[in-house]
């Protein structure tokens, strides 16, 4: 298969699966849905990495660095802020979520 | 680009990570697996990262990298564990510019690294510069707006919606002319124009819109992140990007009808309205009734079925604690009180459930909107505790008013209204709330920590 073409059939699919997995969600868990998602694009440090690691210029690795700071801020702040928000629902005294599906499991 | 220089095992082990990132949103999106969800996607990412060391365990700058990531984590860490609950909202949208500036300055390395031969690279790099930067300067002015440093109403530019299509159509042509002829100036140029197209996006979007707009610049930056990924051949950060970008602009849509307000309107809502001012200067000089502590005691005190509203100004006063002492007393008296949630109480969409939680408040207390709404014809009091523009009616009743269309609590349906507020300053919208004029209405003016004192005395006294 042609790369780009591999390349865009990942991208369509994964179109899908992004709009599938949140298309149940109660409006309580908008924010930390939202928050966590925003944690996850803190991924593009994976990015960062690889391009400040074959920089060859000043002005590259510089960038590079800056673009390192801050994506590990995205990444870092995003999942902790994310598991603040989300203390309300550890099990103390079971508290009753209004949510109708619990034992979802979804595959890739 | 390295897709070939990627070892398979690398590959496999990002497969793995991009499969945690599908089950982590799978379980953000129900309250009993949302922790895990969580953890698993910190886990994952935590991993792709490490993983690259062992993969290049030679690459240059690495001691500088390492470096990097350390200073980003103690900045990172540090500020999202001590933010203070309010302030949350503000902090998601500072996350979310930093990793869009982050997208976009791959790019533009890429770009100045590389010979930009290949078109549909190109495209791609161009592409992930200027959502990057939208997203960058888009989340970092609503920030400042959540903050509060400016303005949180509604700015409208003269000729703003020209100034905004000249904008965006400079920044199209600079796009394409950049990918058809790639130069160091045009890049710069196009940068500088996405970056004022992201103030201008934000700029007229206001009040109760902005976590609907935080939400859009986060699928934004998930897409800007999904294109680097093409440009640097990563499969991972496609997939992870994409799942961002799809899942973001699904979520944007569940907010935004939530409150019952298409897309467009909220983005563009400011453009259309003529008078987003509220008239404040008529309002300001009508006659409200204002009264003590004591009275609301009693008044709550003697009802026998309470409805309490909290509010932005409930948290921000540090309230929650002396609300719930309040609520239990009137509970051991038998008066029926419950709590009336908005779906966008405080900044966010549950923002005020966690506010909540964080007193302890029992969860079977928290009433949501359509659940409660037909409960107040049948209430005594409504005790409304620094909150506004989820309470006022004119959502219902002026088509001009900014916030037309959301979905409100009707509290003027219930015998009396009792509003805990500082002063008769607007809420988060800015307009006025005809409600607080009504004739069934009574103020306490006062932070709404001291008040709610004071009425837990007045009635602990009766």
């Amino acid at each position: 298969m042609d790369t780009n073409v591999a390349l865009l059939t990942i991208f369509i699919l994964s179109i899908f699966v992004g709009f599938e997995v949140v298309s149940k969600v109660s409006t309580v868990l908008h924010t930390p849905l939202m928050s966590g998602a925003n944690a996850i694009h803190g991924i593009v440090l994976v990015g960062a990495i690889l391009v400040t690691g074959e920089s060859e210029t000043t002005t590259a690795t510089v960038l590079g660095l800056i673009a390192i700071v801050l994506a590990t801020i995205n990444m870092v702040g995003g999942f902790v802020v994310t598991d603040r928000m989300l203390e309300m629902f550890k099990p103390k005294k079971a508290p009753k979520p209004q949510e109708p599906a619990a034992g979802e499991r979804a595959g890739k | 680009m390295t897709t070939f220089g990627t070892p398979a095992w690398l590959q496999l082990v990002d497969l793995f990570v991009a499969v945690c990132f599908v089950l982590a949103l799978k379980g953000l999106s129900g309250p009993k697996t949302a922790r895990n969800g969580n953890l698993l996607g910190a886990f994952a990412a935590v991993l792709a990262v490490v993983v690259l060391f062992v993969a290049y365990p030679h690459m240059n700058n690495l001691g500088l990298i390492i470096a990097a990531i350390a200073v980003g984590t103690l900045i990172g860490f540090p500020t999202a564990r001590r933010v203070k609950m309010t302030a949350m909202p503000q902090l998601v949208a500072l996350f979310n510019g930093v990793g869009g500036g982050a997208a976009a300055l791959v790019a533009i390395i890429e770009f100045l690294g590389s010979d930009n031969e290949e078109r549909g690279i190109l495209a791609a790099t161009v592409f992930t510069v200027v959502v990057g930067s939208i997203s960058f300067t888009g989340s970092m002015l609503t920030f400042l707006k959540l903050q509060e440093a400016i303005t949180t109403r509604p700015i409208v530019l003269p000729a703003g919606r020209f100034v905004t299509s000249a904008v965006g159509a400079g920044t199209l042509v600079a796009a394409v002319g950049l990918v058809v002829a790639p130069s160091t100036w045009l890049l710069v140029l196009l940068i500088v124009l996405a970056a004022i197209m992201g103030l201008l996006l934000v700029l007229p979007v206001g009040g109760a819109d902005v976590p609907i707009i935080i939400s859009l610049l986060n699928a934004f930056t998930g897409l800007s992140v999904a294109a680097s990924g093409y440009v640097l051949g990563n499969v991972l950060l496609i997939v992870a990007g994409t799942l961002v970008g799809a899942s973001g602009t699904m979520l944007t849509r569940a907010m935004a009808k939530a409150m019952g307000r298409p897309l467009t309107n909220t983005m563009f809502g400011a453009f259309t309205v003529k008078s987003t001012a509220g008239g404040a200067g008529v309002a300001d000089d009508r006659p409200v009734r204002s009264s003590s502590a004591a009275d609301v005691a009693i008044m709550l005190g003697y009802a026998n079925k309470v409805i309490i509203v909290p509010g932005y100004g409930l948290a921000v006063a540090q309230a929650q604690h002396t609300l719930r002492e309040l609520v239990d007393m009137l509970n051991a008296k038998g008066i029926a009180t419950d709590y009336a949630i908005h779906p966008v109480a405080g900044r966010m969409p549950g923002h005020m459930n966690v506010l909540l939680a964080e007193a302890n408040v029992p969860y079977e207390q928290l009433k949501e909107m359509d659940e409660i709404n037909p409960e107040f014809a049948s209430t005594d009091v409504v005790l409304v505790v620094g909150a506004n523009d989820v309470v006022n009616p004119a959502a219902k009743t002026d088509p001009t008013a900014p916030i037309y269309g959301m979905p409100v609590l009707d509290v003027g349906e219930s015998a009396q209204v009792v509003f805990l507020k500082r002063s008769m300053r607007p809420g988060f919208a800015g307009i006025t709330n005809e409600l607080l004029y009504d004739p069934k209405t009574t103020l306490l003016f006062g932070d709404a920590k001291d008040s709610l004192t004071k009425v837990v005395t007045g009635v602990k006294n009766l």
